[in-house]
C-alpha cells in the first residue's frame, strides 16, 4: 500500500499527490513513469514521475482528472492509500549537457515537464519554460518552474500572461536564436505542432508520448506508436522520442480507441457522485 | 475453492475396500468421459468447461491403471510425478496420502491437471494407450488436486529444518512459482518478485477463467505461502531492482521472466484500432478482468474477430471473443488442421462452440474505415512447398489468391519472444542471438548462482514444461547453496525435456 502524505489542487481538473513509494523514490530518472491501480479492481494507469525525495521515501505524482479511473485517484485524499504503484518505467530522459532549452508544457504536460526543467537546471542548462492553458486557472506550476530558469506564460483567453497559443511564444524564442533544444510535453496536437515549428529550425525536439498501456513493461504492445515508420513501445522505448519522428496522427487516433467506454464510465460515476451526494 | 468437482462422500477416506480386481478386469473398464458444460452454453459465459470427475467416476477411472512395474507415464510427465503412487492410493480410497504424494511431486497440480497436455506426455506414453484408450491421468491429477486444496488441513504440515539461505526468484508463472514451492520444502527462505499486481504470470494474465479459473491459481498460491514462500508484487526487475543487486541481496536467483513481448505480423494497418496482439487482449480480460460487464478495464467487443494463430493462445483468444458475444469468431492459421500446435482438446472445444477455422491461409493487410477501425484482413492462399531446414514443408502463398475476411477486430496470436527489460540490466548475463538466456546443463547462466528456466531460457512453450525447469532448477540451487557443486549425477536433476516448439498454455 502507499498512503498519500501530501495533497493540492493545482487546477480545476490536476492534483498533485505525494505518494510512499520509498523503493521507486531511490532509483527514478527523469522522464520514467509508474503504473498506478487504485485497488481491487481498477484500471493500471500510467502517470509519470514529476518529482521524488528519496529520504522521505516519495514520490510526486499530478494527475489529471479526464476519465473515472483518473477522476477517482484526484478524489482520493491524504490518509487513504493506493494499493499498486509499479515502476520506475520508461527509459529516462536525453538531457541537454549544456546552452540553453525551451520547455513547452500544456495543461498537464506542464507536471509531466517539470522533473526534466530541473534537471536540466541542475546540469546548468539555461531553460525557458513555455507554458500555457485556456485561461489563468489551467497554468500549473509557474512558481515552482521560475525557480529554475525563466517562464513564459500564454492563455488561450488572454486572461493571464500572454494571449495565445504556446506556440507562438516558441516561434519568437526560435526566432531570436540560440535554443539547443526543445522538451514539449502535452496534449497531442501541441505537441504535433511544436515539432511542427522547430523542424525548419532544425532544433531537436523531444516529445512524451501517452499511448494506451496495461503492463508498462512491453508485454501488451498496445502502446505501440510509430516513430519513423517504425513501430516502436512507448512504455519501454519511449514513453520520449523525437518530435520530428513521431506520426501523431496514429497516436491521436489510436488515443481514441476507448472512447465511448470512458464516456460511459464517467457518466456511470457522475451518477454515482450525484447519489452519494444526495445520501 | 469454488470449483464444484470434487463431490466427495463423507468419510470416503475410511471406505471399506472391497476385493481388488484383476488386471483383466481392469482391461474392461472403459475411459471415463469428463464432464463439460455444453457447447452452446459455455460459449456465452467463462464458467469452467470441463466440471471435473465425481467421486464416483474417479474412482472407476482409477481402477483402470494396472500400476505397472515400470511406469512409462512417470517418464512422460516433466516434472516425474510418481502417478501410479497416487492413483493407487486414490482406487484405495485414501485420499490424504494421495493427495500427499502428488503435492510432494508436483507445486501447481490443481493447474497442471487442467492445462497439461496430457494426451502428448503422461497418457500418450501410458501402457494401455496401445491396446485402447490410455487411463484418464490429467481428469485423476486434477481430483486429487481439487480435493487436497478443499481439505489442506487434513494434510501433513511441512515443517522443514530453515537453511537461512535466501533465495530471490523473479516471475511468479508456472517456472517460479514450482521452483518457490520446491526451495521453500527444502528450508530455504524464498522471496518471489512479480511485475504485475497479482502472481501467477501466464496462468493468471493469459489463461482464461473457462479454463483455468482465477481462483484456483490464487488458492495454490496462497497454499506456497503457507509454506513460507514470499512474494513482492510490482517489482519489475530491470527497472524496480536490477539483477546485480538482487544478486548481492541473495545466495541464489532463479530467472523465470517468461517470454513476454508479442510477435505481430508486421503488414500494413496492424496499428489500426481494433488490431490486439493476444497478450494485451487476454490481459484485459483476464487480469483486468474485462470480461466481467462490471470490469472498469475497457475491451472492444468485436462481432467479427479473426484471431491469427494456431497455437493453444490462439484458441484462448478467439474462445474468449465468443464468449464477449463475437456471433463469428476465426482462426486464422497459415498451415493445415495437421499442424495446429494447440492441443487437441482445446481444438475441439473450440470447435463445439462455434468457431470457424480458415487453414493454409496467411494474412497479408489489415483494412480498416475511413475513420481507422478495422473493417477486414486481408488474406492469401497458402499451399505446401518444399520442406525447409526443420524437416517441415514451408507454406508459400498461391498466386492471385487473395481474399478478405471480413471482421472488426483482429487478435494476433502468432507467438512472443524475450523482453529484453531484465536481461538488459545485467550485461553478464549471456544470451543467445533471440535473446533468450543461455544456461549450462544445471540450469545456470553465465554469472555464478544465477540460474534461469521456462520460456526465458526454451523459447515459448508449456506450463509443464516450464514447470520442469522450476523443479530442476530448484534440485540444482540446492546443491549450490550445500556446496555440492556440480550436483552429484545420482541427485535429482533429470535430464531436461528436448525444446518444444509448441505454443505456450
Amino acid at each position: 500500500m502507499h498512503p498519500i502524505v501530501e495533497r493540492e489542487q493545482l487546477s480545476p481538473n490536476v492534483v498533485r499527490l505525494v505518494v510512499e513509494a520509498p523503493r521507486i523514490a531511490k532509483v527514478r530518472r527523469p522522464g520514467q513513469f509508474v503504473i498506478v491501480r487504485k485497488g481491487p479492481g481498477a484500471e493500471r494507469i500510467p502517470l509519470t514521475i514529476a518529482d521524488n525525495d528519496a529520504g522521505a521515501g516519495t514520490i510526486t505524482l499530478m494527475i489529471q482528472a479526464i476519465g473515472a479511473s483518473t477522476t477517482e485517484l484526484t478524489n482520493m485524499q491524504v490518509g487513504e492509500a493506493i494499493s499498486d504503484i509499479a515502476g520506475p518505467l520508461g527509459s529516462e530522459t536525453h538531457l541537454l549537457k549544456s546552452g540553453h532549452a525551451v520547455c513547452v508544457g500544456g495543461g498537464v504536460g506542464t507536471a509531466v515537464l517539470l522533473p526534466i526543467v530541473r534537471a536540466l537546471s541542475q546540469a546548468g542548462v539555461h531553460v525557458t519554460s513555455v507554458i500555457g492553458g485556456r485561461s489563468r486557472e489551467w497554468v500549473i506550476l509557474e512558481r515552482e518552474l521560475r525557480e529554475l530558469g525563466d517562464v513564459v506564460t500564454c492563455t488561450d483567453d488572454g486572461s493571464y500572461g500572454r494571449h495565445g497559443f504556446v506556440t507562438e511564444a516558441l516561434k519568437d524564442l526560435l526566432e531570436a536564436g540560440g535554443v539547443d533544444a526543445v522538451y514539449a510535453i502535452g496534449p497531442v496536437p501541441m505537441m504535433k505542432a511544436v515539432s511542427a515549428m522547430t523542424l525548419p529550425y532544425n532544433v531537436p525536439t523531444t516529445v512524451s508520448l501517452n499511448a494506451i498501456m496495461v503492463d508498462g513493461t512491453g508485454m501488451c504492445g498496445g502502446c505501440r506508436v510509430t516513430i519513423d515508420g517504425e513501430t516502436k513501445y512507448a512504455c519501454v522505448d519511449g514513453p520520449e522520442f523525437d518530435g520530428h519522428k513521431v506520426n501523431y496522427q496514429e497516436l491521436s487516433d489510436r488515443l481514441t480507441t476507448y472512447r465511448t467506454f470512458e464516456q460511459q464510465a464517467l457518466d456511470k460515476l457522475g451518477a454515482c457522485a450525484t447519489t452519494e451526494v444526495k445520501a | 475453492m469454488t470449483d464444484p468437482a470434487s463431490p466427495v462422500p463423507a468419510g470416503e477416506g475410511a471406505a471399506p475396500a472391497p476385493k481388488p480386481m484383476s488386471n483383466k478386469e481392469r482391461m474392461t473398464i472403459e475411459r471415463v468421459a469428463m464432464p463439460e458444460q455444453p457447447g452452446d452454453a459455455r460459449a456465452h459465459n467463462f464458467g469452467e468447461v470441463n466440471q471435473g470427475l465425481t467421486y464416483q467416476l474417479a474412482m472407476l477411472e482409477a481402477e483402470r491403471c494396472i500400476q505397472c512395474p515400470k511406469p512409462f507415464c512417470v517418464d512422460g510427465c516433466p516434472v516425474r510425478v510418481n502417478i501410479p503412487r497416487f492413483i493407487k492410493f486414490l482406487r484405495d480410497g485414501d485420499l490424504p496420502s494421495a493427495a500427499e504424494s502428488l503435492l510432494s511431486d508436483n507445486a501447481l497440480p490443481c493447474v497442471t491437471g487442467r492445462v497439461c497436455p496430457q494426451e502428448t506426455q503422461c497418457e500418450q506414453v501410458c501402457i494401455r494407450n496401445k491396446k485402447g484408450d490410455s487411463v484418464a491421468i490429467g481428469y485423476l491429477e486434477r481430483y486429487v488436486a481439487d480435493w487436497a486444496q478443499a481439505h489442506l488441513d487434513e494434510l501433513p504440515k511441512a515443517d522443514p529444518a530453515q537453511t537461512g539461505r535466501k533465495v530471490g526468484i523473479v516471475g511468479s508463472g508456472p517456472a517460479g512459482l514450482t521452483a518457490a514451492g520446491e526451495l521453500a520444502k527444502l528450508g530455504h527462505d524464498v522471496t518471489v518478485f512479480e511485475a504485475f499486481h497479482a502472481p501467477g504470470g501466464v496462468l493468471i494474465y493469459g489463461i482464461p477463467e473457462f479454463r483455468l479459473p482465477k481462483d484456483i491459481v490464487q488458492a495454490e498460491v496462497d497454499r506456497l505461502k503457507g509454506e513460507g514462500v514470499k512474494l513482492e508484487l510490482d517489482s519489475i526487475i530491470g527497472r524496480t531492482y536490477t539483477i546485480p543487486e538482487l544478486r548481492e541481496e541473495f545466495d541464489a536467483l532463479f530467472l523465470a521472466v517468461g517470454a513476454g513481448l508479442p510477435v505481430f505480423m508486421n503488414v500494413p494497418g496492424e496499428n489500426y484500432k481494433g488490431v490486439y496482439s493476444a497478450n494485451e487482449y487476454l490481459t484485459r480480460v483476464n487480469l483486468m478482468g474485462a470480461w466481467s460487464p462490471d470490469s472498469k478495464t475497457p475491451i472492444l467487443h468485436g462481432q467479427r474477430v479473426a484471431v491469427v494463430g494456431g497455437g493453444n493462445v490462439a484458441m484462448d483468444a478467439v474462445r474468449t471473443a465468443r464468449r464477449l458475444g463475437a456471433e463469428e469468431a476465426t482462426i486464422v492459421y497459415r498451415r493445415s488442421a495437421n499442424e495446429l500446435p494447440a492441443r487437441a482438446e482445446e481444438v475441439h472445444h473450440a470447435k463445439d462452440e462455434g468457431v470457424r477455422f480458415e487453414f493454409q491461409v496467411a494474412p497479408i493487410e489489415v483494412l480498416a474505415d475511413e475513420n481507422r477501425w478495422v473493417r477486414g484482413l486481408k488474406c492469401v492462399r497458402m499451399e505446401l512447398g518444399e520442406p525447409d531446414a526443420s524437416g517441415r514443408r514451408r507454406p508459400k502463398p498461391i498466386p492471385d489468391s487473395e481474399f478478405t475476411i471480413d471482421c472488426d477486430l483482429v487478435v494476433v496470436a502468432i507467438g512472443t519472444k524475450a523482453n529484453p527489460l531484465l536481461t538488459g540490466s545485467a550485461p553478464e548475463l549471456k544470451v543467445n542471438e533471440w535473446g533468450y538466456l543461455v544456461t549450462d546443463e544445471y540450469g545456470m547462466t553465465s554469472m555464478p548462482g544465477v540460474f534461469a528456466g521456462g520460456d526465458i531460457v526454451r523459447g515459448a512453450a508449456t506450463v509443464i514444461l516450464a514447470m520442469g525447469d522450476g523443479k530442476r532448477s530448484a534440485a540444482a540451487i540446492d546443491s549450490w547453496l550445500r556446496g555440492e557443486w556440480p550436483p552429484a549425477p545420482e541427485a535429482n536433476l533429470q535430464k531436461p525435456e528436448k525444446k518444444a516448439a509448441v505454443a505456450a498454455g
